[in-house]
């Protein structure tokens, strides 16, 4: 056996291009498949880092999904918010360590704006216990003060003492000049350093702030001309917050998240629901994990078409090899040792691509991840294979051992079809 | 007294149902014969050979090698037969492209282990066809003199009974065809081989003990009707 791995070995060395090739492609489609799995496992976890250490998420009844959507991820919008008072109550409920307020609705050039409290900077957590931190200035301490997430200022260029002006509504790029809340401008009191999650994403002001701007409107439309109330005239005392749109909480203890989410669910003074992060985030795989599948399938066959070229490219140096297989069996080498021949020289280039493909995607990786993650809000790890990735490189290892069994098999049957008469 | 070299009695062998290409009622080389055995293109020469090495089945009637009969030989046995008892030397490119001189010599030896175990002196074998020099060399830098000892070393390593060589020196030039075969003779000797050789170049043949005409005793090319 070491005899003929010695052999295949060199055999291969001797055809450096067509082997080196081989090796690449299958290599190439090896690093794409591990580098999907990666994507797959860091989107995963990106989207699970995004929330840390928050054991509920409380807002109106609806589905599941499009709270835990637009509470986390600003996707969608909710249809209906919930009262202050019943937010007071969930609270100041005894199991409740802290709860972090927004409220939701309007935007700024396509960024949403959140109104929230101090809460918000001091409790919330993303990518196990990392905390929000400022890049400059701090939380807003005005009614009128907003503290930006890291994109927002980068993509509009804002710093410290900017007014901006908010927009009623949260329809992309630029609000309609209606709804604009221009009489009542906001300072840049802040910017948050980059998290990569969505909280660069959006703005942040207080919930008296969110009052503030609409104080003068009614039933959702801008004041009557003369109705306006000036920002001069506002001030934080005299705000009241009577809605908000979502909280997220967590429990003093673990256990008590169940019985909790349980009462909320059941709450008789307003219909209101908890969930519980991950449980919902499962239910989201679920539901794009045909596209994930998809994704998959394509990748298959890509290592598919690898392991193909390595048959081609095996299959054809055969008739070349024709009379290297009669000199190995006039020397004593029978059929068993020739298909074993074949099948290791497959074997290593199946081997030596996985190698490589493994090597690429620590380096791809490595190089990419700083910009995927500035660019997509993404975070691959670079981390061995998944056991997922494990099972790809076992597949593909066996796949192409066994592929060798068929140039294998047709150098048998040359072998006994040519004796020793050999055709040059 | 050991068995003679090679004993065939009312061998015939056809291709598939091609037409018989020997029908021999009798054929015996002695031990330590050195034999010329020639005959035009297409009178199953390189088929008889094919049947001593074992490559060949399919046969009816009997052939025995070193006192073996072929036949009782199944698969693996025979390649092992082969590999531990016979030499082979072909016409040409007889050696692995991708192994050094020194490698292609001893490879018999390490896919046998029979005949590892009695394999001598490689230097020692070199040195005596004259590519002492070459053993570390890639084999396509070699003149195809220089292939043909490299050959000849690897058939005769290890001590072959049978040396079957099928028409070694017809790409050699006249000076080194008398050199080789002189080298051949020599080891021969030395290893105490059996020379079985095949050639159509009757010039070569007064050097040999005996001189066998395939024709005359192979009846398959006789009843062909002559074109």
């Amino acid at each position: 056996m070491i005899v003929l791995l010695s052999l295949a070995w060199k055999s291969l060395r001797n055809r450096l291009l067509t082997t080196s090739l081989t090796v690449l492609s299958i290599g190439l489609s090896m690093a794409l498949l591990l580098g999907v799995e990666n994507v797959r496992v860091g989107a995963r976890e990106s989207f699970a880092n995004t929330i840390s250490q928050t054991d509920l998420i409380v807002g109106a009844r609806g589905g599941s999904l499009q709270l835990l959507l637009y509470s986390v991820f600003r996707i969608g919008q909710a249809t209906n918010n919930i009262s202050y008072e019943s937010y007071q109550h969930w609270k100041n409920h005894p199991a409740v360590a802290w709860t972090i307020p927004y409220s939701l609705g309007d935007s700024h050039r396509g960024f949403r704006v959140v109104g929230t409290t101090e809460d918000f900077y001091q409790h919330l957590r993303f990518r196990r216990d990392r905390r929000l931190e400022f890049a400059a200035g701090r939380s807003p301490q005005g009614v009128f003060d907003v503290v930006l997430g890291s994109d927002v200022a980068a993509a509009l260029n804002y710093k410290l003492g900017d007014k901006i002006v908010i927009s009623h509504g949260v329809a992309a790029g630029r609000g309609i000049a209606d709804n604009d809340h221009a009489d009542k401008p906001f300072t840049v009191s802040g910017i948050l350093k980059k998290t990569a999650t969505p909280v660069d994403r959006s703005l942040y002001i207080q919930l008296e702030g969110i009052s503030a701007v609409h104080i003068d409107w009614a039933d959702g439309a801008p004041p009557m001309p003369g109705e306006e109330v000036p920002a001069s005239k506002i001030a934080k005392e005299n705000m009241k917050v009577e809605q908000i749109t979502s909280f997220l909480l967590r429990c003093k203890t673990r256990i008590a998240t169940l019985q909790l989410q349980r009462e909320i669910n059941t709450y008789r003074e307003e219909a209101m629901q908890a969930i519980i992060p991950g449980v919902t985030l499962q239910e989201l795989w679920r539901t794009i994990g045909y596209a994930e599948d998809a994704l998959q399938v394509v990748t298959l066959f890509v290592i598919l078409v690898g392991l193909l070229g390595m048959l081609v490219s095996l299959y054809t140096s055969l008739n070349e090899r024709r009379r290297e297989m009669a000199i190995l069996r006039v020397i004593g080498a029978g059929p068993g040792k020739i298909i074993a021949l074949l099948v290791l020289e497959s074997g290593l280039l199946a081997l030596a691509g996985c190698l490589l493909g493994v090597v690429m995607i620590y380096g791809l990786s490595f190089i990419f991840q700083p910009i995927v993650e500035q660019q997509f809000g993404l975070y691959v790890p670079v981390q061995p294979p998944t056991p997922a990735g494990w099972l790809y490189l076992g597949a593909v290892l066996l796949a192409g051992i066994l592929i060798g069994f068929v140039p294998a098999w047709k150098a048998y049957r040359n072998t006994l079809a040519d004796g020793l008469s050999i055709r040059v | 007294m050991s068995a003679p070299a090679v004993v065939l009695r009312d061998v015939r062998f056809r291709y598939r149902s091609g037409p018989e290409i020997l029908d021999i009622p009798e054929l015996t080389i002695a031990r330590g014969e050195r034999v010329f055995l020639f005959g035009p293109s297409g009178s199953g020469k390189t088929t008889l050979l094919g049947l001593l090495a074992g490559v060949l089945a399919g046969y009816t009637g009997s052939v025995e090698v070193l006192g073996q009969d072929m036949a009782k030989l199944r698969g693996s046995a025979r390649d092992a037969f082969r590999g531990t008892h016979i030499g082979y030397i072909f016409q040409q490119f007889n050696l692995i492209p991708y192994l050094t001189v020194r490698e292609n010599i001893t490879l018999p030896g390490r896919l046998q282990p029979a005949r590892g175990k009695q394999a001598g002196d490689v230097n020692a074998v070199a040195q005596r066809l004259g590519i002492a020099s070459l053993l570390e060399r890639g084999v396509t830098e070699l003149s195809v003199g220089q292939q043909q000892r490299v050959a000849a070393a690897r058939a005769l390593l290890g001590g072959p009974e049978l040396l079957i060589a099928d028409e070694p020196t017809s790409a050699l030039d006249f000076d080194h065809r008398e050199r080789f075969l002189e080298l051949l003779f020599e080891n021969c000797a030395l290893a105490n081989a059996t020379l079985l050789f095949v050639s159509h170049d009757r010039s070569l043949a007064g050097k040999f003990d005996r001189q066998l005409s395939l024709v005359d005793f192979n009846r398959a090319q006789r009843q062909e009707p002559a074109a």
